[in-house]
Protein backbone atom coordinates (compact mmCIF):
# COMPACT_ATOMS: atom_id res chain seq x y z
CA UNK A 1 0.00 0.00 0.00
CA UNK A 2 1.11 3.72 -1.31
CA UNK A 3 -1.04 5.71 1.72
CA UNK A 4 -3.61 3.28 2.50
CA UNK A 5 -6.73 5.52 0.99
CA UNK A 6 -9.78 4.69 0.69
CA UNK A 7 -9.31 4.91 -3.26
CA UNK A 8 -6.12 2.49 -3.14
CA UNK A 9 -8.18 -0.09 -1.29
CA UNK A 10 -10.95 -0.19 -3.43
CA UNK A 11 -8.64 -0.49 -6.64
CA UNK A 12 -6.03 -3.09 -4.96
CA UNK A 13 -9.21 -5.02 -4.09
CA UNK A 14 -9.99 -4.98 -7.94
CA UNK A 15 -13.16 -3.54 -7.15
CA UNK A 16 -14.49 -0.95 -10.21
CA UNK A 17 -14.00 2.42 -8.83
CA UNK A 18 -15.70 5.46 -8.92
CA UNK A 19 -13.90 9.21 -8.28
CA UNK A 20 -16.29 12.46 -9.33
CA UNK A 21 -15.19 16.08 -9.37
CA UNK A 22 -15.87 18.42 -6.84
CA UNK A 23 -16.08 21.68 -7.92
CA UNK A 24 -14.65 24.22 -5.63
CA UNK A 25 -17.18 27.22 -5.05
CA UNK A 26 -16.33 30.83 -5.87
CA UNK A 27 -16.59 31.16 -1.24
CA UNK A 28 -15.26 31.74 1.74
CA UNK A 29 -17.83 29.72 3.45
CA UNK A 30 -16.85 26.04 4.52
CA UNK A 31 -20.42 24.97 4.34
CA UNK A 32 -20.14 25.40 0.44
CA UNK A 33 -18.08 22.52 0.01
CA UNK A 34 -19.99 20.38 2.51
CA UNK A 35 -23.16 21.02 0.36
CA UNK A 36 -21.77 19.54 -2.65
CA UNK A 37 -19.67 16.60 -0.63
CA UNK A 38 -22.69 15.33 0.64
CA UNK A 39 -24.12 15.41 -2.60
CA UNK A 40 -21.58 13.09 -4.41
CA UNK A 41 -19.37 11.51 -1.41
CA UNK A 42 -21.79 9.08 0.07
CA UNK A 43 -21.53 7.47 -4.38
CA UNK A 44 -17.63 7.63 -5.00
CA UNK A 45 -14.30 6.07 -3.42
CA UNK A 46 -12.67 9.48 -3.48
CA UNK A 47 -13.57 13.16 -4.45
CA UNK A 48 -10.91 15.21 -6.56
CA UNK A 49 -10.90 18.88 -5.47
CA UNK A 50 -9.37 20.76 -8.45
CA UNK A 51 -6.87 23.34 -8.76
CA UNK A 52 -8.26 26.20 -10.94
CA UNK A 53 -9.38 24.30 -13.47
CA UNK A 54 -9.66 26.27 -16.76
CA UNK A 55 -7.35 28.63 -15.06
CA UNK A 56 -10.33 29.84 -13.21
CA UNK A 57 -9.64 31.31 -9.83
CA UNK A 58 -11.52 29.07 -6.81
CA UNK A 59 -11.46 28.09 -3.56
CA UNK A 60 -7.60 26.45 -3.50
CA UNK A 61 -7.57 22.78 -3.62
CA UNK A 62 -5.56 22.44 -0.47
CA UNK A 63 -8.34 24.63 1.14
CA UNK A 64 -10.66 22.28 -0.27
CA UNK A 65 -8.89 18.96 0.83
CA UNK A 66 -8.31 20.90 4.28
CA UNK A 67 -11.66 20.96 4.70
CA UNK A 68 -12.90 17.57 3.59
CA UNK A 69 -10.49 15.37 5.51
CA UNK A 70 -11.62 17.77 8.86
CA UNK A 71 -14.81 15.33 8.02
CA UNK A 72 -13.36 12.66 7.26
CA UNK A 73 -13.41 12.10 3.42
CA UNK A 74 -11.08 10.86 1.63
CA UNK A 75 -9.96 13.55 -1.44
CA UNK A 76 -7.56 13.57 -4.38
CA UNK A 77 -5.63 17.01 -4.32
CA UNK A 78 -4.82 17.90 -7.68
CA UNK A 79 -1.79 20.33 -7.85
CA UNK A 80 -0.89 21.55 -11.50
CA UNK A 81 2.17 23.33 -12.35
CA UNK A 82 0.71 26.81 -13.84
CA UNK A 83 0.63 28.69 -10.48
CA UNK A 84 3.21 27.46 -8.24
CA UNK A 85 7.43 26.79 -8.92
CA UNK A 86 8.87 23.53 -7.36
CA UNK A 87 9.29 25.19 -4.13
CA UNK A 88 5.60 26.39 -3.25
CA UNK A 89 4.72 22.83 -4.20
CA UNK A 90 6.51 20.26 -2.29
CA UNK A 91 5.69 22.55 0.53
CA UNK A 92 1.91 21.97 -0.07
CA UNK A 93 2.53 18.50 -0.57
CA UNK A 94 3.61 17.83 3.14
CA UNK A 95 1.21 20.19 4.21
CA UNK A 96 -1.86 18.64 2.56
CA UNK A 97 0.06 14.94 3.80
CA UNK A 98 -0.27 16.33 7.16
CA UNK A 99 -3.68 17.62 7.16
CA UNK A 100 -4.76 13.84 6.12
CA UNK A 101 -4.61 13.70 2.01
CA UNK A 102 -3.41 10.51 1.29
CA UNK A 103 -4.40 10.95 -2.85
CA UNK A 104 -2.60 13.24 -5.30
CA UNK A 105 -3.20 14.11 -9.39
CA UNK A 106 -0.11 15.57 -10.41
CA UNK A 107 -1.43 17.89 -13.66
CA UNK A 108 0.25 20.17 -15.97
CA UNK A 109 -2.95 22.12 -15.80
CA UNK A 110 -4.36 24.73 -18.87
CA UNK A 111 -2.98 27.44 -20.27
CA UNK A 112 -3.44 30.78 -18.33
CA UNK A 113 -5.26 31.92 -21.72
CA UNK A 114 -8.19 29.54 -21.01
CA UNK A 115 -9.51 31.73 -17.74
CA UNK A 116 -10.55 35.19 -16.94
CA UNK A 117 -7.33 36.82 -16.06
CA UNK A 118 -5.14 35.66 -19.00
CA UNK A 119 -2.67 38.49 -18.34
CA UNK A 120 -1.26 36.23 -15.21
CA UNK A 121 2.28 35.15 -15.27
CA UNK A 122 2.13 31.17 -15.84
CA UNK A 123 4.60 29.29 -14.25
CA UNK A 124 5.14 25.60 -15.70
CA UNK A 125 8.58 25.38 -13.15
CA UNK A 126 7.72 21.43 -13.55
CA UNK A 127 5.64 19.38 -15.73
CA UNK A 128 3.30 17.05 -14.97
CA UNK A 129 6.46 13.91 -15.23
CA UNK A 130 8.44 16.00 -13.23
CA UNK A 131 5.91 16.75 -10.92
CA UNK A 132 5.36 12.82 -10.54
CA UNK A 133 8.58 12.31 -9.55
CA UNK A 134 8.75 15.04 -7.91
CA UNK A 135 6.00 13.62 -5.09
CA UNK A 136 7.81 10.21 -5.67
CA UNK A 137 11.21 11.47 -4.21
CA UNK A 138 9.31 13.24 -1.50
CA UNK A 139 7.43 9.63 -0.64
CA UNK A 140 9.88 7.11 -1.60
CA UNK A 141 13.53 8.44 -0.73
CA UNK A 142 12.41 10.65 1.89
CA UNK A 143 13.72 14.13 0.64
CA UNK A 144 13.08 16.98 -1.32
CA UNK A 145 14.33 17.23 -4.91
CA UNK A 146 17.22 19.16 -3.76
CA UNK A 147 18.20 16.11 -2.18
CA UNK A 148 17.49 17.86 1.73
CA UNK A 149 15.91 14.68 3.69
CA UNK A 150 12.49 14.94 5.50
CA UNK A 151 12.03 13.91 8.86
CA UNK A 152 8.84 12.15 8.08
CA UNK A 153 8.10 11.01 4.25
CA UNK A 154 4.32 11.85 3.12
CA UNK A 155 2.30 8.77 2.03
CA UNK A 156 0.99 9.30 -1.09
CA UNK A 157 -1.44 7.46 -3.85
CA UNK A 158 -0.21 9.44 -6.94
CA UNK A 159 -2.00 10.07 -10.03
CA UNK A 160 -1.61 11.34 -13.08
CA UNK A 161 -3.73 12.69 -15.98
CA UNK A 162 -4.13 11.06 -19.56
CA UNK A 163 -6.02 12.08 -22.61
CA UNK A 164 -6.35 9.41 -25.43
CA UNK A 165 -8.75 11.78 -27.32
CA UNK A 166 -5.85 14.02 -28.19
CA UNK A 167 -3.29 14.60 -30.67
CA UNK A 168 -0.32 12.82 -31.18
CA UNK A 169 -3.28 9.69 -30.67
CA UNK A 170 0.00 7.02 -31.43
CA UNK A 171 2.35 9.04 -28.56
CA UNK A 172 -0.18 8.73 -26.06
CA UNK A 173 0.10 5.19 -24.66
CA UNK A 174 3.94 5.87 -24.63
CA UNK A 175 3.31 8.87 -22.66
CA UNK A 176 0.82 7.02 -20.33
CA UNK A 177 4.30 4.81 -20.09
CA UNK A 178 6.24 7.17 -19.34
CA UNK A 179 4.08 8.88 -16.74
CA UNK A 180 4.14 5.27 -15.08
CA UNK A 181 7.95 5.32 -14.92
CA UNK A 182 7.75 8.79 -13.41
CA UNK A 183 5.50 7.27 -10.52
CA UNK A 184 1.66 7.30 -11.25
CA UNK A 185 -0.15 4.87 -9.27
CA UNK A 186 -3.31 5.19 -11.17
CA UNK A 187 -4.43 7.69 -14.09
CA UNK A 188 -7.63 9.47 -14.32
CA UNK A 189 -8.21 10.56 -17.95
CA UNK A 190 -10.21 13.57 -19.69
CA UNK A 191 -13.84 12.67 -20.46
CA UNK A 192 -14.58 9.75 -22.60
CA UNK A 193 -17.27 10.64 -25.64
CA UNK A 194 -15.22 8.67 -28.21
CA UNK A 195 -15.42 4.86 -26.74
CA UNK A 196 -14.09 3.34 -30.03
CA UNK A 197 -10.87 5.98 -29.69
CA UNK A 198 -10.74 4.78 -25.62
CA UNK A 199 -10.82 1.03 -27.14
CA UNK A 200 -7.77 1.54 -29.59
CA UNK A 201 -6.08 3.17 -26.91
CA UNK A 202 -6.36 0.97 -24.05
CA UNK A 203 -5.20 -2.17 -26.78
CA UNK A 204 -2.22 -0.37 -26.85
CA UNK A 205 -1.94 0.12 -23.69
CA UNK A 206 -2.75 -3.45 -22.88
CA UNK A 207 -0.31 -4.79 -25.61
CA UNK A 208 2.61 -2.31 -23.41
CA UNK A 209 1.66 -4.21 -20.22
CA UNK A 210 1.57 -0.67 -18.92
CA UNK A 211 -2.34 -1.58 -17.66
CA UNK A 212 -0.74 -4.07 -14.97
CA UNK A 213 1.42 -1.14 -13.46
CA UNK A 214 -1.38 1.42 -13.38
CA UNK A 215 -5.30 1.52 -12.33
CA UNK A 216 -7.03 3.32 -15.10
CA UNK A 217 -9.85 5.20 -14.76
CA UNK A 218 -11.97 6.75 -17.30
CA UNK A 219 -13.39 9.93 -17.42
CA UNK A 220 -16.76 10.66 -18.26
CA UNK A 221 -19.61 12.91 -17.26
CA UNK A 222 -23.20 14.42 -18.65
CA UNK A 223 -23.54 16.85 -21.30
CA UNK A 224 -26.24 19.42 -20.22
CA UNK A 225 -27.46 19.77 -24.20
CA UNK A 226 -26.15 19.70 -27.47
CA UNK A 227 -25.54 23.37 -27.72
CA UNK A 228 -23.00 22.89 -24.79
CA UNK A 229 -21.65 20.09 -26.03
CA UNK A 230 -21.01 22.44 -29.15
CA UNK A 231 -19.37 25.26 -26.42
CA UNK A 232 -17.31 22.63 -24.96
CA UNK A 233 -16.14 21.11 -28.01
CA UNK A 234 -14.97 24.53 -29.34
CA UNK A 235 -13.46 25.88 -25.91
CA UNK A 236 -13.08 24.11 -23.01
CA UNK A 237 -9.21 22.54 -24.06
CA UNK A 238 -8.14 18.88 -24.87
CA UNK A 239 -12.34 17.78 -24.83
CA UNK A 240 -13.10 15.87 -28.08
CA UNK A 241 -16.84 14.92 -28.65
CA UNK A 242 -17.68 13.58 -32.02
CA UNK A 243 -20.59 14.90 -34.11
CA UNK A 244 -22.89 11.56 -33.93
CA UNK A 245 -22.68 12.32 -29.73
CA UNK A 246 -23.81 15.79 -30.55
CA UNK A 247 -26.88 14.26 -33.38
CA UNK A 248 -27.91 12.05 -30.46
CA UNK A 249 -28.32 14.92 -27.62
CA UNK A 250 -29.87 16.71 -30.23
CA UNK A 251 -33.16 14.03 -30.83
CA UNK A 252 -32.67 12.88 -27.45
CA UNK A 253 -33.96 15.62 -26.22
CA UNK A 254 -34.28 16.61 -21.84
CA UNK A 255 -32.35 13.61 -19.58
CA UNK A 256 -30.62 12.54 -22.86
CA UNK A 257 -27.11 13.88 -21.71
CA UNK A 258 -27.20 11.89 -18.64
CA UNK A 259 -28.56 8.95 -20.36
CA UNK A 260 -25.23 8.88 -22.43
CA UNK A 261 -23.19 9.14 -19.85
CA UNK A 262 -24.42 5.79 -18.12
CA UNK A 263 -24.21 4.34 -21.67
CA UNK A 264 -20.64 5.45 -21.95
CA UNK A 265 -20.46 3.83 -18.20
CA UNK A 266 -21.27 0.76 -19.48
CA UNK A 267 -19.39 0.64 -22.48
CA UNK A 268 -16.11 1.52 -20.70
CA UNK A 269 -16.63 -1.07 -18.16
CA UNK A 270 -16.20 -3.59 -20.52
CA UNK A 271 -12.58 -2.29 -22.30
CA UNK A 272 -9.88 -4.84 -20.73
CA UNK A 273 -7.48 -2.69 -18.68
CA UNK A 274 -10.12 -0.09 -17.32
CA UNK A 275 -10.07 0.16 -13.56
CA UNK A 276 -12.51 2.65 -12.80
CA UNK A 277 -14.60 5.89 -13.70
CA UNK A 278 -14.06 9.02 -13.16
CA UNK A 279 -17.42 11.55 -13.41
CA UNK A 280 -16.95 15.13 -13.73
CA UNK A 281 -20.47 16.73 -13.48
CA UNK A 282 -19.47 20.25 -14.18
CA UNK A 283 -22.51 22.43 -12.62
CA UNK A 284 -24.80 19.28 -12.37
CA UNK A 285 -23.08 17.38 -9.47
CA UNK A 286 -27.32 16.45 -8.37
CA UNK A 287 -26.39 13.73 -11.38
CA UNK A 288 -23.88 12.01 -10.10
CA UNK A 289 -25.76 9.96 -7.80
CA UNK A 290 -28.08 9.27 -10.33
CA UNK A 291 -25.35 8.06 -12.72
CA UNK A 292 -23.73 6.12 -10.67
CA UNK A 293 -27.00 4.17 -9.81
CA UNK A 294 -28.19 3.85 -13.10
CA UNK A 295 -24.85 2.19 -14.43
CA UNK A 296 -25.17 -0.08 -11.80
CA UNK A 297 -22.08 0.59 -9.86
CA UNK A 298 -23.84 1.09 -6.44
CA UNK A 299 -23.30 -2.38 -5.51
CA UNK A 300 -21.39 -0.78 -3.04
CA UNK A 301 -20.67 -3.03 0.44
CA UNK A 302 -20.74 0.29 3.14
CA UNK A 303 -24.08 1.16 1.59
CA UNK A 304 -25.67 -1.71 1.12
CA UNK A 305 -24.48 -4.97 2.93
CA UNK A 306 -24.79 -4.02 6.67
CA UNK A 307 -22.96 -7.06 7.78
CA UNK B 1 14.88 26.51 -47.28
CA UNK B 2 14.03 26.20 -43.58
CA UNK B 3 11.37 24.24 -43.16
CA UNK B 4 12.87 21.68 -45.25
CA UNK B 5 15.39 21.30 -42.88
CA UNK B 6 13.11 21.05 -39.74
CA UNK B 7 11.52 18.31 -41.52
CA UNK B 8 15.00 16.45 -42.24
CA UNK B 9 14.98 15.51 -38.82
CA UNK B 10 17.33 12.39 -39.69
CA UNK B 11 20.13 15.17 -40.80
CA UNK B 12 20.02 17.42 -37.97
CA UNK B 13 20.24 14.55 -35.81
CA UNK B 14 23.44 13.50 -37.48
CA UNK B 15 24.86 16.95 -37.41
CA UNK B 16 23.87 17.60 -33.65
CA UNK B 17 26.08 14.13 -32.93
CA UNK B 18 28.54 15.38 -35.45
CA UNK B 19 29.27 19.01 -33.40
CA UNK B 20 29.13 17.03 -30.03
CA UNK B 21 32.28 15.24 -31.37
CA UNK B 22 34.19 18.06 -33.31
CA UNK B 23 33.95 20.13 -29.87
CA UNK B 24 35.17 17.54 -27.47
CA UNK B 25 38.79 18.17 -28.57
CA UNK B 26 38.31 21.92 -27.25
CA UNK B 27 36.70 20.87 -23.80
CA UNK B 28 39.75 22.64 -22.06
CA UNK B 29 39.25 25.71 -23.90
CA UNK B 30 35.56 25.96 -23.51
CA UNK B 31 34.84 26.55 -19.66
CA UNK B 32 30.90 27.68 -18.72
CA UNK B 33 31.02 31.45 -17.88
CA UNK B 34 35.23 31.19 -19.59
CA UNK B 35 36.15 34.25 -22.42
CA UNK B 36 34.35 32.30 -25.24
CA UNK B 37 31.17 31.47 -23.84
CA UNK B 38 29.95 34.92 -25.24
CA UNK B 39 30.64 34.31 -28.48
CA UNK B 40 29.31 30.93 -28.11
CA UNK B 41 25.98 32.53 -26.83
CA UNK B 42 25.64 34.59 -29.89
CA UNK B 43 26.31 32.19 -32.52
CA UNK B 44 24.30 30.00 -30.85
CA UNK B 45 21.43 32.33 -31.15
CA UNK B 46 21.98 33.29 -34.63
CA UNK B 47 22.01 29.69 -35.59
CA UNK B 48 19.82 27.82 -33.52
CA UNK B 49 17.34 30.56 -33.12
CA UNK B 50 16.97 30.65 -36.32
CA UNK B 51 16.91 27.26 -36.80
CA UNK B 52 14.28 26.25 -34.16
CA UNK B 53 13.18 29.63 -32.27
CA UNK B 54 15.43 28.30 -30.02
CA UNK B 55 14.89 29.93 -26.23
CA UNK B 56 18.46 29.38 -25.11
CA UNK B 57 17.67 27.50 -21.85
CA UNK B 58 21.39 26.51 -21.78
CA UNK B 59 20.77 22.87 -21.81
CA UNK B 60 19.74 21.52 -24.96
CA UNK B 61 17.58 18.17 -25.52
CA UNK B 62 16.46 18.80 -29.30
CA UNK B 63 17.89 14.88 -29.29
CA UNK B 64 15.05 13.80 -26.75
CA UNK B 65 12.29 16.12 -28.45
CA UNK B 66 12.33 14.97 -32.58
CA UNK B 67 14.91 17.89 -33.14
CA UNK B 68 11.93 20.47 -32.17
CA UNK B 69 12.92 22.74 -29.79
CA UNK B 70 10.09 22.21 -26.81
CA UNK B 71 11.11 25.40 -24.62
CA UNK B 72 8.85 27.23 -27.67
CA UNK B 73 5.92 25.43 -26.44
CA UNK B 74 4.03 27.87 -24.17
CA UNK B 75 3.64 25.42 -20.97
CA UNK B 76 7.85 24.68 -21.59
CA UNK B 77 6.98 21.20 -21.76
CA UNK B 78 9.79 18.65 -21.82
CA UNK B 79 8.50 15.07 -21.57
CA UNK B 80 5.35 14.95 -24.03
CA UNK B 81 2.57 17.12 -24.83
CA UNK B 82 -0.38 18.10 -22.56
CA UNK B 83 -3.99 17.28 -23.10
CA UNK B 84 -5.39 20.29 -24.80
CA UNK B 85 -3.73 19.99 -28.19
CA UNK B 86 -6.53 20.38 -30.31
CA UNK B 87 -8.13 17.67 -32.54
CA UNK B 88 -6.20 19.66 -35.84
CA UNK B 89 -3.26 19.21 -34.20
CA UNK B 90 -2.57 22.87 -33.34
CA UNK B 91 -1.62 24.20 -29.99
CA UNK B 92 -4.61 24.91 -27.10
CA UNK B 93 -2.76 28.32 -26.15
CA UNK B 94 -1.25 29.54 -29.54
CA UNK B 95 -4.30 28.01 -31.82
CA UNK B 96 -3.10 29.20 -35.03
CA UNK B 97 0.28 27.30 -34.18
CA UNK B 98 1.24 23.89 -34.63
CA UNK B 99 1.70 21.72 -31.23
CA UNK B 100 5.13 21.29 -30.76
CA UNK B 101 4.73 17.90 -29.88
CA UNK B 102 2.58 16.56 -32.78
CA UNK B 103 5.57 18.00 -34.85
CA UNK B 104 8.06 16.82 -32.48
CA UNK B 105 7.04 13.35 -32.40
CA UNK B 106 6.43 12.42 -36.04
CA UNK B 107 9.78 13.69 -36.42
CA UNK B 108 11.24 11.42 -34.02
CA UNK B 109 9.67 8.10 -36.11
CA UNK B 110 12.47 9.47 -38.74
CA UNK B 111 15.58 9.69 -36.31
CA UNK B 112 17.32 6.39 -36.37
CA UNK B 113 19.97 7.52 -34.39
CA UNK B 114 17.64 9.20 -31.02
CA UNK B 115 14.77 8.57 -32.34
CA UNK B 116 13.67 6.38 -28.74
CA UNK B 117 14.91 9.22 -26.66
CA UNK B 118 11.55 10.84 -26.65
CA UNK B 119 10.33 8.04 -24.50
CA UNK B 120 12.65 8.49 -21.58
CA UNK B 121 12.18 11.03 -18.92
CA UNK B 122 13.95 14.19 -18.88
CA UNK B 123 14.52 16.01 -15.56
CA UNK B 124 12.88 19.39 -14.28
CA UNK B 125 14.47 22.53 -16.21
CA UNK B 126 17.77 23.81 -14.70
CA UNK B 127 16.68 27.97 -14.69
CA UNK B 128 20.10 28.98 -13.82
CA UNK B 129 21.68 27.98 -17.44
CA UNK B 130 19.76 30.25 -19.27
CA UNK B 131 20.98 32.18 -21.47
CA UNK B 132 24.56 29.97 -21.56
CA UNK B 133 25.67 28.48 -23.83
CA UNK B 134 24.19 24.75 -24.21
CA UNK B 135 27.42 23.37 -26.34
CA UNK B 136 29.62 24.51 -23.86
CA UNK B 137 27.73 23.20 -21.00
CA UNK B 138 27.46 19.60 -22.83
CA UNK B 139 31.30 19.46 -22.65
CA UNK B 140 30.97 19.96 -18.83
CA UNK B 141 28.44 17.15 -18.02
CA UNK B 142 28.48 18.20 -14.36
CA UNK B 143 27.12 21.69 -15.09
CA UNK B 144 23.78 19.30 -16.34
CA UNK B 145 23.49 17.26 -13.55
CA UNK B 146 20.04 17.37 -12.00
CA UNK B 147 19.47 17.89 -8.38
CA UNK B 148 20.54 15.70 -5.82
CA UNK B 149 16.86 13.84 -5.11
CA UNK B 150 16.41 13.22 -8.83
CA UNK B 151 19.45 10.87 -8.89
CA UNK B 152 18.77 7.20 -8.81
Amino acid sequence: MRSGSRLEQVLRAGRFAVTAELNPPDSADAEAVYERAREIAPVCDALNATDASGAHVHMSSVGVCALLTRAGYDPVMQVSCRDRNRIAIQGDLLGAAAMGVKNVLCLTGDGVQAGDQPEAKPVFDLDSMTLLRTTCILRDKGMFLSGRKLDSAPRLFLGAAENPFAPPYDFRPYRLAKKVEAGADFIQTQYCYDVPRLREFMAKVCELGVHEKVFILVGVGPLRSAKSAEWMRANVPGVWIPDPIIDRLKRGGKGEGKRLCVDIIREVREIKGVAGVHIMAYKQEELVPEIVEEAGLLVRDQIYAPK
Amino acid sequence: MLRFLQDSPHALELFYAGTGKALQPFRRMLKPGGRMERLFVRFERWTKGGMFDCRMCGQCVLHSTGMTCPMTCPKELRNGPCGGVRANGYCEVLPDKPCVWTEAWGRSRQMPLYGQEILHLLAPVNRRLKDSSAWINHLHPETLHPPAGWQP
